[in-house]
């Protein structure tokens, strides 16, 4: 099927003018799009925004929820604009609809510097638009939560932050208090309007500290002290889960902290700096990390060609300190 | 016969060869233990009395010298088992036999007994709170630990002078062993993983392996049941 005007007006050439006797398909496809798009982006911001994980337990979390938001938002125009489109194709330029242009060949469907330029500039615009945005969160959240290895580049300023160490280990995290007698404990307790200090580490395989609620992803690499921080904002339950595939009971490598007022904090670790107090005269002194017996406990347990430590503290096994990490 | 019947027999023979495979591939895989059900066996004063033995090798199977759990079925049977069907919000007396030697643990944060009623566990008859692994010529040859309900005891282990252990299972008190007492209190229905923290899987990279990373041996389920 051929059309008889000399006017751009093949599915390519979207700036159809009317006098062709074709309606303007360009601006009908923008209008709809742009209606559809702001309530798209309303509803969502309405409804949803508020609810999109992980919350707004800590600083961080709230941060991860805004770029959530603001990515969502900045995607759903350009999801119903290629809905927009492919609808207005199917509806207005299908075959069987009489007098519709040859939807192929032609030189508007070859050349359109306009259709073109808009695209990339859009395009450009839009990645290069979240590059920076998303930089911008990441330096400023102080690294949004994640992992920032042992030497943090982009620390808080907070003046008084809590250290807790989190040791993860073949299947199991638990968690050491620094400031509190360098108690270690199951229980991932933390105190509400705090900024917290995770020194995640490993004393097997690699394993991920993953804090749902606290918007927490950190790496646990054996005799490597990687730093995560937040800021609590808000009481409630904290879900834990290993996040690195790490062997058989990986599945079950998750535990349940809680963050609760100062007050409460303080209560709970004072009572189990002392309930620990007989075994935590026992671990090793406390270090950013630990190497476990090299040659496992009692011998035997790696083969002879494997020493998958550097030179670190020893954590048990008779501990020998090399280095203070 | 033939030509349709003759497909007919070969396509049959050949599914029954690829269902042999089928099963044996995934028998080797997941070799799953039998559940021992507790739930009938509450005592009279309504608690369920346990009693498990931890062997150095378990002395038959596909890997007779693996460490492993054995447990003994209300009945008196020992079975090589670690699923366990348990009574929901029900105390549990734990008796275990540990027939196997000690080393230190590789984090001595498990040498805590947590999460028992009364906070202890009795070795060998004198409660204990705290055991260090770096004393002594024993060790810890095992814990019984079931993280999501924070419950953890070491088990202590045989003295390296003992002369009198244990080869394979089931093992008899006539051998040298520690008896651990202990008992906690089963949590509401689901599916408990326990595991030992002493990473006994010997020859394995980081001792976590073989044993250590398949149920029936050194980890298994609480299967808690209303």
């Amino acid at each position: 099927m051929s059309t008889t005007s000399d006017e751009p007006t093949s599915p390519a050439a979207p700036a159809a003018p009317a006098a062709s006797g074709q309606p303007r398909h360009m601006r009908r496809m923008v209008v709809i799009w742009l209606i559809l798009a702001i309530i798209g982006d309303v509803l969502f911001y309405t409804l949803v925004a508020h609810h999109v994980p992980p919350g707004t337990m800590t600083d961080t979390a709230s941060a991860n929820q805004f770029d959530f938001n603001v990515l969502f938002l900045a995607a759903l125009p350009v999801l119903i604009a290629v809905w927009v489109y492919l609808a207005y194709c199917l509806v207005s330029w299908r075959a069987s609809r009489p007098g519709v242009p040859d939807p192929v060949g032609g030189p508007q469907a070859r050349t359109n510097l306009a259709a073109q330029v808009g695209w990339i500039a859009t395009t450009t615009v839009i990645v290069l638009g979240l590059f920076v945005f998303g930089t911008v969160e990441l330096i400023m959240g102080n690294g949004s939560g994640g992992g920032e290895g042992p030497n943090p580049i982009w620390t808080p300023t907070s003046a008084s932050i809590l250290p807790v160490q989190v040791i993860g280990q073949q299947w199991k995290f638990t968690y050491r208090y620094p400031t509190f007698g360098g108690m270690e404990t199951s229980d991932l307790v933390l105190p509400n309007n705090t900024t917290i200090a995770f020194h995640v580490t490993s004393l097997d395989v690699i394993h991920s500290f993953w804090a749902y609620q606290l918007s927490v992803k950190a790496d646990a690499n054996p005799a490597q002290d990687n730093v995560a921080f937040a800021t609590t904002q808000e009481t409630g339950k904290v879900t834990v889960r290993c996040n690195e595939l790490c062997g058989l009971w990986h599945g079950a490598m998750f535990n349940y902290g809680k963050v609760v007022s100062k007050n409460d904090f303080e209560a709970w670790a004072k009572a189990t700096e002392a309930k620990n107090a007989p075994n935590t005269k026992l671990l090793p002194p406390f270090s950013w990390t630990y190497v476990p017996d090299a040659n496992g406990a009692d011998g035997g347990y790696y083969p002879t060609n494997v020493d998958p430590y550097s030179n670190a503290e020893v954590y048990g096994a008779n501990p020998v300190k090399t280095t203070n990490g | 016969m033939s030509f349709g019947g003759r497909v007919s027999v070969v396509l049959g023979l050949l599914a029954v060869v690829v269902g042999f495979a089928v099963w044996g591939v995934v028998g080797f895989l997941m070799p799953q233990p039998a559940t021992v059900d507790f739930t009938a066996a509450k005592s009279t004063t309504g608690a369920v009395d346990m009693t498990v033995q931890t062997v150095p090798a378990i002395g038959f199977g596909f890997q007779p010298g693996w460490v492993s759990y054995l447990v003994q079925d209300p009945q008196g049977q020992w079975i090589h088992s670690t699923i366990w069907k348990l009574p929901a919000h029900t105390r549990v007396n734990m008796t275990i036999l540990q027939y196997d030697s000690g080393s230190p643990l590789r984090n001595q944060a498990f040498g805590q007994v947590q999460g028992t009623i009364g906070g202890t566990a009795d070795l060998n008859g004198k409660p204990i709170s705290v055991y260090d692994s770096n004393s002594g010529d024993s060790g810890v040859g095992h814990t019984f630990t079931v993280p999501s309900i924070g419950l953890s005891v070491p088990l202590v282990g045989v003295k390296a002078t003992a002369t009198n252990t244990c080869g394979s299972a089931p093992c008899t008190t006539n051998f040298d062993h520690n008896t651990l007492k202990f008992s906690f209190e089963t949590p509401g229905p689901g599916n408990y993983s326990w595991q030992c923290f002493v990473p006994c899987g010997a020859g394995y990279l980081f001792g976590n392996g073989g044993p250590m990373s398949t149920v029936g041996y050194m980890g298994g389920f609480l299967s808690v049941v209303a």
